[in-house]
C-alpha cells in the first residue's frame, strides 16, 4: 500500500457562539490513498464543509495535523503554500458563486495556468481549449462569460479549472448537489473517468448517499463534528451501524440500482 | 430594453445630460469662440448684459468679457470637479478594499485614518491645505479629494467585507492567487458599483468646493473660475448684480446637471443589475 495522499488526525475547529464554544469539527482523523475517493457524509451542520475548508487552508484549525503528499501542510505559508495549492484543488457546490461574476470562461481557466507557470502566454489558449475538451465541452465556449452558460457547463468548467494544475487531490464540496439528475449523472461519470485516467484522489462531500455509493470507495459519516462511523462505502451504506448512519440511509431516496454501480464494487 | 433607452426615458436624467453636454461644449469651444486671454480687457467696464452684441453678457469692473470668462470657467469647474472626484473615488476604493480585505490591524489602522479625515470638515481641510501649499489647479484638486475620499472608502470596505466571504474569493485562494491580486482583480471590480454611485454627489460637491475656494481667493490665480467671478462681482453687488448672478446661475445649473445625470446613470444601471 502506498502512502496516503492526505492524512488528517485530531483535526479540531471550534467556534465561539456567545459565551459557549462549539466544536464544528471535533477530533476528526481519516486518510485518503492516491487515486481513491473518500466521501464525507452527514446531515447539515455536521462539519462536512468545515473539514473541506480546513483541508484547503481556507480556515485554520484549532488543533490537529494535516499531512498532504507526505508533508506537513499546516506549516506551509505564503508563496510556498500558494505553489503547493496547485496539487490540492476544489470544486464548489454552487457553480455560479464559485466564479468571479465578471469573468469569462477563458480567464477562469487561464488563471491557474498563469499563476503556476504551467504554460507560456502564447501557449495558454491551446491549453484552455484542451481543458475544455477534456471535460466534454466545446472549445468555442472559452469566449463566453460565466453567467452566459448553463449550470452543468459551469460545473464542468469548475472541474476543468481544478484539473488545470494536475492536482493529486480534489475536494468536491456538494459538487453535484445543485445539478439536476441527468446532469448530475454526467458529471459523476466525468469525475470517475478523470480519476481512472489521472489517478486523482477525491474528498467527496455530500449528504446524498445515493451519489456517494456511486463514486466513493470509503465513507466517513459525521455527526455534530465527530466521526459516527467509517469504512468501505458499500459496507457502511449497506448496513449502517450508527444511529445517524441508519437515519441517513432511511432518508435517502430509493437508490437507482442500475445507474449507481458502486465504486466499492469496482475495486 | 437597453440602458441607454431607459436612461432617455427618465426626463430628469435627460435634462441633466443636456446641461452636462452644454457645459462640455462650452469648455471645449471656449478657446475657439473666445481665443486669447479671457482675463484681458475687452471693452468698457461694467457694461450690462444684452446691450452690446459683441459682449452679450456685458463686462465686469475691469471691462473683461463676462461671456468669455463664463466659457473658460466652465472648463475649470469640470476639470476640478471630475479630477477631484476621480482621485477621491480611486483613493477611497483602494483604501476601502485593502481595509476590508486584509482585516485585522491593517483594517484598524486604515479605518482610524479614515475617521480622522472624516471628523475634520472637508472644506476646512481643503482651505488649510491650499493655504499651506499655495493655490494651483493640482493643489486645489488634491485639497478637494482629501476631504472626499472617506465616503467611497467606507462604502468600498462594507462591500468588500461581504464579497470576500463569497465562494469565488475562496476559489481564487484555492488556485493559489496572490492576496493582492485577489483584492484588486477579483474583489475590487465587484465592489465598485455602489462606490461609483457616489460619484455624482462627489463631483457636484467638488465643483461647489472649488467655487468656494475661488470665492475666498484660493483658486488657481491663472485660471478663470466661476467662484472667482462671483467674488469679483461681490464688490459691485448693488450696482451690477448680474456679475454675481450669471456665474452663480451657471454654478447652480452645473451642479444640478451633474447630479441629475449621475442619478440617472446609477438608476438605469441599478435596474439592469437587479434584472440580471
Amino acid at each position: 500500500m502506498s502512502s496516503p495522499i492526505l492524512a488528517i488526525s485530531g483535526l479540531t475547529k471550534r467556534y465561539r457562539r456567545g459565551s459557549r464554544t462549539i466544536a464544528a469539527v471535533d477530533d476528526i482523523s481519516f486518510h485518503i490513498e492516491p487515486g481513491e475517493t473518500l466521501a464525507l457524509a452527514g446531515p447539515s451542520g455536521s462539519g462536512k464543509s468545515t473539514i473541506a475548508r480546513l483541508v484547503l487552508r481556507l480556515i485554520e484549525p484549532d488543533a490537529g495535523h494535516i499531512e498532504f503528499e507526505g508533508g506537513d501542510f499546516l506549516s506551509l505559508n505564503g508563496a510556498v503554500l500558494r505553489a503547493r495549492r496547485a496539487h490540492l484543488q476544489m470544486v464548489f457546490q454552487d457553480p455560479l458563486a464559485a466564479f468571479n461574476p465578471r469573468a469569462s470562461v477563458a480567464r477562469v481557466l487561464d488563471d491557474p495556468l498563469r499563476i503556476h507557470g504551467i504554460a507560456a502566454r502564447s501557449e495558454r489558449p491551446r491549453r484552455i481549449a484542451a481543458l475544455l475538451e477534456r471535460v466534454g465541452l466545446s472549445a468555442d465556449l472559452a469566449a463566453r462569460a460565466i453567467h452566459e452558460i448553463s449550470g452543468g457547463q459551469r460545473q464542468r468548467i469548475a472541474i476543468a479549472r481544478a484539473i488545470a494544475t494536475n492536482p493529486s487531490l480534489i475536494v468536491l464540496d456538494e459538487a453535484v448537489s445543485a445539478l439536476d439528475v441527468s446532469v448530475r449523472r454526467q458529471i459523476l461519470q466525468l469525475l470517475l473517468d478523470l480519476q481512472r485516467q489521472e489517478r486523482i484522489a477525491y474528498l467527496f462531500i455530500s449528504h446524498d448517499l445515493g451519489v456517494i455509493s456511486a463514486i466513493a470507495h470509503h465513507v466517513v459519516i459525521l455527526d455534530a463534528g465527530r466521526v459516527a462511523e467509517s469504512g468501505n462505502a458499500r459496507t457502511v451504506i449497506g448496513a449502517p451501524q450508527s444511529a445517524i448512519g441508519k437515519a441517513l440511509v432511511a432518508a435517502a431516496p430509493k437508490l437507482n440500482r442500475t445507474s449507481t454501480q458502486g465504486a466499492a464494487d469496482r475495486q | 430594453m437597453n440602458p441607454l433607452r431607459r436612461f432617455l426615458r427618465a426626463r430628469e436624467a435627460v435634462a441633466g445630460a443636456i446641461i452636462l453636454v452644454a457645459l462640455f461644449a462650452m469648455a471645449l469651444t471656449a478657446s475657439l469662440f473666445f481665443p486669447g486671454d479671457p482675463q484681458a480687457i475687452a471693452g468698457p467696464a461694467l457694461l450690462p448684459p444684452f446691450q452690446d452684441w459683441s459682449l452679450p453678457l456685458g463686462t465686469d469692473r475691469l471691462g473683461r468679457d463676462v461671456m468669455a470668462e463664463l466659457f473658460h470657467g466652465a472648463g475649470t469647474s469640470l476639470v476640478v470637479g471630475l479630477a477631484a472626484a476621480a482621485a477621491a473615488l480611486a483613493v477611497g476604493a483602494i483604501v476601502g478594499t485593502l481595509a476590508g480585505f486584509a482585516g485585522g490591524l491593517v483594517d484598524e489602522v486604515l479605518m482610524r485614518i479614515t475617521d480622522a479625515f472624516q471628523t475634520v470638515p472637508s472644506f476646512l481641510l481643503a482651505l488649510a491645505f491650499v493655504s499651506i501649499v499655495g493655490p494651483s489647479l493640482g493643489v486645489v484638486v488634491t485639497a478637494i479629494a482629501l476631504g472626499a475620499w472617506t465616503g467611497p472608502a467606507r462604502v468600498a470596505r462594507a462591500e468588500v467585507l461581504s464579497i470576500r466571504e463569497r465562494d469565488f474569493v475562496a476559489g481564487a485562494r484555492v488556485i493559489g492567487m496572490h492576496p493582492l491580486e485577489i483584492a484588486f482583480r477579483e474583489v475590487l471590480p465587484n465592489a465598485l458599483p455602489p462606490v461609483l454611485a457616489l460619484s455624482s454627489v462627489i463631483v457636484a460637491a467638488a465643483i461647489l468646493t472649488e467655487a468656494a475656494l475661488s470665492f475666498l481667493g484660493l483658486g488657481d490665480p491663472n485660471r478663470v473660475t466661476w467662484g472667482g467671478m462671483i467674488a469679483e462681482g461681490r464688490a459691485v453687488l448693488r450696482t451690477a448684480p448680474f456679475l454675481s448672478i450669471i456665474p452663480g446661475v451657471a454654478l447652480v445649473l452645473t451642479v444640478l446637471g451633474v447630479y441629475l445625470a449621475g442619478e440617472g446613470v446609477v438608476e438605469t444601471t441599478a435596474v439592469r443589475r437587479s434584472l440580471s
